[in-house]
């Protein structure tokens, strides 16, 4: 897997576990179900990992004690997690989203605007798409006509500025 | 008319590169084919029977006469010198090269035109009245609010991967010429008790294989609100829509699995989340959207022209054109002028290049510099002054242009069918033109009046059959082409889905078809009455014995 964010490829600080033996103190990602008892078992850093599939709401007991929720990406069509991410940055999460899934490039501004902070990819699709390609896909629109997402400059601000 | 900012023209010219991108990393195999199939949809490009088609969005159908005549040299430098009117107030390229398009879309961008967001599973061109800003039954003009949703829902980050295409339709008028309740989403615009003006909403409506009528959902939503709340729909429908079986995946199934109560309730309590989190939309960018629709300087004229009448008496062609061609408007002394591209026998909503040039002049010397193109497939000079109308005529018939049906039964929708369409079942175009000419007599269509035919290749419906008058559907029946006709479809504010009359037919029986039913409507027609009138006045059974006695013969 690669991971990267808006700067490039990064090493992941997480380690994603099957079972919650000897996870105190560390950081660590575990599916969504075990999250009430991750949080029993003292981390150092919270970890879920969410299926698109998942309500919103059904994440919002443990947004302020949740380092990290990755949000799965089964396929690069299904945008569904694009509206989870900005439904649970409404929520108020304030820790790192993740994209996790065989998206491509052209998306990374899209997954970025809608609130996530860094994108997962297998490796055979990163094999394919180095990161300078991620890198050039933020560059290439630079302007935005939606108000409220985190991407480009704003045309309604620029047009009622002048 | 509306013009683009340096901030429109900075999206479309990067929209441009990035394609351009995306094709080099195609090519170099950055992306697979799998891959990059979604973008080249989203910039309008489809791999069809025989070649790419390439579909240009025309933004709620309003084309200046420059644009026009980009789009003719366009066609004759990069396709068989002809373009296709769509059903969507787009146009299609027919016949354009893969290595041609970074060109073609460069050439667009020259004009403010693009391509984008034509195709995929995103928010498409929003369409309105052909009339828009010219009719006289229109509260106010829908393209500004179709232009405020238009740059709202271009390169949504959010929403570019539905679960399906979403279309939304706008109208102004009480008289609904947009075909709202087919939309996924359909907004008309009114005014409430104290004459505040704002939107009326509809959600749900689509064709397709599983044709449904658009429900309300809001009586009355204030204007600010408008892109919020369509945010909250959207957002609703890309969580919840289905995406297990693409052929379920529009809003349609799911309001209709859900229910429309369901729907209400998951779409407000979205809007109201959205509005507690950020404050309203401000009206601001409507009201600078809207100042540019400013309505042309109109003269003050007689209601009647002397000229037109003096040159319809005179002329009979004239007068027949007038008769069906021209229609109201807002203003005294003008109308808007429907040009039709349905000439007798001709493929319905093609048009030459010089034929677009003549007719980007009228737009420029006759009607503002304006034009539209309707969901009829054709095009509307929106504002010419009645005393002018005989010379506008007079260039239309020497283009081949002056065919004098609009609304009439040879002013037939019809989809590209087997002759281009990758996903066609039977061929459309060949038993429009054949239609065509079955009823071209001006005095049998005069006779027979009012009355839509809507003919598609295939389910996918993109011809309209399910809301004609009669409708035809094109399958292939044991290796051979076999038409089912229905009837009782309208599009407009009585919307209804057109009942199957009964087994499909062999194109060559499909006249004949038709004649029995028309000879049922001449038979018990009442003074005044159209087709589709007597139709819901009698219902559907005297038809259904007049098809049999046809389906019986061909069994
Ligand atoms: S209705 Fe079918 S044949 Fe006609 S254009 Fe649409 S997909 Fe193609």
């Amino acid at each position: 897997m690669l991971l990267l964010d808006r700067n490039g490829a990064k090493a992941d600080p997480f380690a994603r576990v099957e079972t919650l033996d000897d996870v105190a103190g560390k950081a660590v990602i575990v599916a969504f179900d075990a999250a009430e008892k991750l949080l029993a078992a003292a981390p150092a850093q919270a970890g879920v990992f969410a299926p698109n599939t998942l309500d919103a709401e059904q994440l919002s007991p443990f947004l302020d004690r949740l380092a990290l929720i990755a949000i799965a990406f089964p396929s690069a069509t299904d945008g569904r997690g694009f509206s989870l991410a900005r439904q649970l940055r409404r929520l108020g999460f304030k820790g790192i989203l993740r994209a996790s899934g065989p998206l491509f490039s052209d998306q990374f501004p899209q997954a970025l605007a809608c609130g996530f902070d860094e994108v997962e990819i297998p490796d055979a699709n990163a094999a394919r798409q180095p990161v300078q390609q991620w890198l050039d896909a933020l560059k290439r629109v630079t302007v935005t006509y939606q108000r409220d997402y985190a991407q480009g400059e704003r045309i309604l601000d620029r047009r009622a500025r002048s | 008319m509306y013009a683009y900012d340096e901030f429109d023209r900075q999206i479309v010219r990067e929209r441009v590169a990035q394609f351009a991108s995306q094709v080099e990393r195609r090519l170099d195999g950055s992306l697979t084919d799998e891959e990059f199939r979604p973008l080249r949809l989203k910039n309008g490009l489809y791999l069809q029977l025989h070649a790419y088609m390439l579909r240009v969005a025309i933004p709620y159908g309003a084309l200046s006469a420059r644009q026009l005549r980009q789009m003719a040299l366009i066609a004759e430098t990069y396709d068989r010198g002809y373009g296709h009117f769509t059903t969507r107030q787009n146009l299609q390229y027919n016949w354009p090269k893969l290595r041609d398009t970074p060109a073609i879309l460069g050439l667009l961008a020259d004009v403010d035109m693009h391509a984008i967001q034509t195709s995929g599973n995103c928010i498409r061109n929003t369409t309105t009245d052909c009339f828009a800003g010219a009719a006289f039954d229109e509260i106010e003009d829908p393209r500004p609010t179709a232009e405020w949703i238009r740059q709202w829902s271009t390169l949504h980050p959010e929403f570019d991967w539905l679960g399906r295409k979403f279309k939304i339709a706008v109208t102004a008028s009480r008289q609904d010429r947009a075909v709202l309740k087919g939309h996924d989403v359909g907004v008309r615009i009114v005014r409430d008790a104290d004459g505040e003006t704002g939107y009326q909403i509809y959600i749900g409506g689509g064709l397709g294989r599983t044709p449904m009528e658009g429900k309300l959902i809001r009586e009355f939503l204030p204007r600010a609100e408008l892109l919020d709340y369509l945010e909250a729909i959207l957002r609703v429908y890309n969580l919840e829509g289905r995406r297990d079986n693409k052929y379920k995946a529009r809003i349609k199934i799911l309001v209709h699995e859900i229910g429309l109560e369901k729907i209400r309730a998951d779409v407000e309590a979205e809007y109201a989340s959205i509005v507690a989190a950020s404050p309203k939309a401000d009206l601001r960018e409507f009201h600078r959207i809207q100042a540019a629709f400013d309505a042309p300087e109109f003269a003050d004229l007689p209601e009647v022209s002397r000229k037109l009448e003096q040159a319809q008496a005179n002329d009979p062609d004239l007068a027949l054109f007038v008769e069906h061609n021209l229609f109201r408007h807002k203003h005294k002394g003008y109308a808007s002028l429907t040009i039709s591209l349905k000439g007798i026998g001709q493929a319905p909503g093609d048009a030459n290049a010089a034929q677009m040039r003549a007719v980007a002049d009228l737009a420029e010397k006759y009607s503002f510099n304006e034009l539209r193109v309707s969901h009829k497939q054709n095009l509307v000079l929106p504002h010419v002054r009645l005393d002018d109308v005989a010379e506008i005529f007079a260039v239309l018939k020497a283009h081949d242009l002056a065919t004098a049906n609009a609304e009439l039964i040879t002013d037939i929708i019809c989809c590209p069918g087997l002759d281009y369409c990758a996903l066609a079942t039977a061929r459309s175009i060949p038993l429009a033109q054949k239609l065509s000419r079955h009823f071209g007599d001006a005095a049998t269509q005069k006779d027979i009046g009012e009355l839509s035919i809507k003919i598609s290749g295939c389910i996918n419906a993109c011809g309209h059959h399910h809301i004609g008058n009669i409708g035809i559907l094109g399958l292939e029946k044991k290796g051979a082409e076999s038409y089912q006709i229905t009837i009782g479809g309208d599009a407009g504010d009585q919307f209804a889905i057109g009942e199957l009359l009964g087994p499909g037919l062999p194109e060559t029986h499909v006249p004949e078809a038709l004649d029995k039913l028309i000879a049922v409507y001449r038979r018990e027609r009442r003074q005044g009455e159209t087709f589709i009138e007597t139709y819901r006045r009698i219902g559907l059974a005297p038809y259904k014995t007049a098809f049999k006695e046809i389906a019986d013969a061909f069994a």
